[in-house]
């Protein structure tokens, strides 16, 4: 009798003890997120205090040698590239996204989509090396000009988004009820026209999504970019000039950076980091508005 | 659209016909332009990727030569054998890191915990801003964290640790949906027969799971294996086969980097770039795999 309530006891307590080492392995997450955010924000505010936040953000020069650090430049870079990255893969993945929904066969939808979704693992240096092997040359033989450029960068980045917004925009595509179609069909349209005026403005929130999760991509992007956009500091005139972006300034410099130029490095990262959860925000509000 | 000039003469009748004709031809005119649009679209896409592929796989191909794997790496020879044993290290490292946490916190968001807990939804909010992150900021503060405030300076533990980090996300969200798909009879049979919950987790529930998780594991070492914005500053660039877990290392990603930015060894590049795509290649084609087989199971059950 006693030996069996002892055995009881030993598995109650065991069950126990197990639910506390599950919930903690489930705090890990939060407390990766708290590390990332307090490190950040620890080296990086007070960097951004004592250049000033308006000195910071809104002004051009960025010269460590006299203290001198301006990101504006940087912002504009990254957001130059991002746009034209996604002027070039937005309407291509769309397109892709559309005809795997709705216009190929079903046998080869599937095996072009699980093509692409393996396309989305090429790692980054490989599409980066890619560029300047291929498209920086071309560029410069094309316009006569240095060749790493906004535009360089832009088509890399736009063919890198290609299959999340494929993806994405497919499932968003693929949840549109049968009977939207079918009673578009019904009213006597075609089939493009139900595609295109019935189906794709029912899947918008998620085509949105997917196209708010290319911009994450694409900001993010550190080392395709670094390597085929040239990474001057300055406002670009056109699209065939250089520019450096946010995350290019940090991983070109950390590695010898000291003082103020680390914390003004850090600082970068913030506002990277600033970036990348308003979008997370908007895609989360985005999703779930698109039921995905 | 309508001209009273052109009615004249006409029957009504015949107008409304030829006006519906013409009406449909534009439509069909239309549907084609929006057709061939989509048909275009489609082709540029996979033909773009594909021709990625193909162009590294033909430049490189011919330059891949036996010297490229010699066990030592020097400014004559940029062999890739050390970047690979090291993307081996590191890969196993991280999982050993990642793996049981992510799969712990997988069965505590799914087994443990009813619908409305406060703390699940912080979880998986914190969780997806995880995923979101760019690698460079995961660099960054594995920078700040394990190399200076921890002390480990660049070392294999240090990117180890920031690339478990990284894949954490995707191993827990990839063994939820596995625990999710396993059916509740299970739950229920085992409950039934008087295990407990602990038991019912590690008996049946992880292996009928099992499937899933090892697909999410496979996405993380491609995720590892390819990264790179996340491993110069805290794992490093030294080209040698590491003797402890302290020591700095470079993975083959971050030895394809520096060799390309350097651009001394083009060919040797393109060659590094072939090894590198087709163990990333080999990698989620395995993963993909491994779902699919998985979902196609649920479908005949």
């Amino acid at each position: 009798m006693r030996k069996k309530s002892l055995r009881k006891h030993a598995s109650a307590l065991r069950e126990k003890l197990a639910h506390v080492v599950f919930a903690i392995a489930a705090c890990i997450c939060i407390l990766a997120v708290a590390l990332i955010c307090v490190f950040l924000f620890i080296y990086g505010i007070p960097a951004i205090a004592e250049i000033g936040v308006f000195k910071f953000l809104f002004t051009t020069t960025w010269r460590p040698s006299s203290d001198e650090f301006g990101i504006l430049a940087m912002i504009v870079g990254s957001l130059y590239v991002t746009a034209g990255a996604l002027i070039i893969g937005v309407p291509l993945g769309l397109l892709c996204a559309l005809y795997l929904s709705r216009f190929a066969s079903r046998r080869l939808a599937k095996i072009i989509l699980p093509g692409v979704e393996l396309l989305a693992g090429i790692p980054s240096v490989v599409y980066g090396f890619f560029g300047l092997v291929l498209l920086v040359p071309l560029v410069r033989q094309v316009f006569y000009v240095q060749g790493m450029s906004i535009l360089t960068a832009s088509i890399i980045l736009g063919i890198m988004i290609l299959p999340t917004i494929v993806t994405v925009s497919k499932a968003a595509l693929d949840a549109v009820p049968n009977h939207y179609y079918e009673g578009a069909l019904a009213l006597g349209a075609n089939h493009e026209r139900c595609v295109f005026s019935v189906v794709l403005p029912a899947a918008i929130s998620g085509v949105m999504a997917s196209i708010i999760l290319g911009v994450g991509r694409a900001i993010g992007e550190t080392m395709a970019v670094v390597m085929i956009v040239g990474n001057q500091v300055w406002l670009p005139d056109s699209i065939l000039s250089g520019v450096r972006t946010l995350t290019g300034n940090i991983v070109l410099e950390m590695g010898y950076a000291a003082d103020l130029h680390r914390g003004a490095l850090i600082a970068t990262a913030v506002v990277l980091f600033v970036f990348i959860l308003l979008i997370n925000l908007l895609f989360g509000i985005l999703k779930r508005r698109a039921k995905l | 659209m309508t001209k009273p000039a052109e009615v004249v003469g006409q029957t009504p009748l015949s107008y409304i016909e030829a006006s519906l004709r013409k009406r449909k031809n534009r439509s069909r005119i239309n549907g084609l332009i929006q057709r061939a649009l989509v048909y275009l679209g489609a082709f540029f896409s996979v033909a773009v990727l594909v021709f990625i592929v193909a162009y590294i796989l033909i430049m490189g191909v011919p330059n891949i030569s036996l010297d490229l794997f010699a066990f030592e790496y020097n400014s004559v020879n940029v062999s890739l054998m050390p970047a690979l044993i090291n993307t081996l290290l590191m890969t196993a490292l991280s999982l050993v890191i990642a793996v049981p946490l992510g799969i712990c916190s997988a069965i505590y968001l799914i087994e443990y915990t009813g619908r409305g807990n406060k703390l699940v939804g912080v979880i998986r909010i914190t969780a997806e801003t995880l995923t979101g992150i760019p690698s460079i900021v995961y660099g960054l503060f594995g920078l700040l964290f394990f190399v200076t405030a921890l002390g480990w300076r660049f070392s294999l533990l240090a990117g180890g640790f920031t690339l478990a980090i990284m894949i954490l996300p995707i191993i827990m969200r990839t063994t939820e949906e596995a625990l999710k798909a396993v059916p509740d009879t299970y739950r229920e049979g085992s409950f039934g027969l008087g295990s407990g919950r602990l038991r019912t987790v590690f008996r049946i529930l992880l292996p009928s799971a099992m499937p899933g998780i090892l697909a999410g594991i496979i996405l993380g070492i491609g995720r590892i294996v390819g990264e790179s914005a996340a491993l110069i500053y805290t794992a490093g660039t030294v080209a040698e086969i590491p003797s402890s877990v302290m020591d700095s290392t470079r993975t083959l990603s971050v030895h394809m980097y520096v060799l390309a930015s350097e651009g001394l060894h083009i060919e040797k590049t393109y060659a590094t770039a072939v090894v590198l795509l087709l163990i990333v290649l080999l990698i989620n084609t395995l993963s993909a795999l491994i779902a699919r087989r998985l979902t196609r199971g649920k479908k005949n059950a």
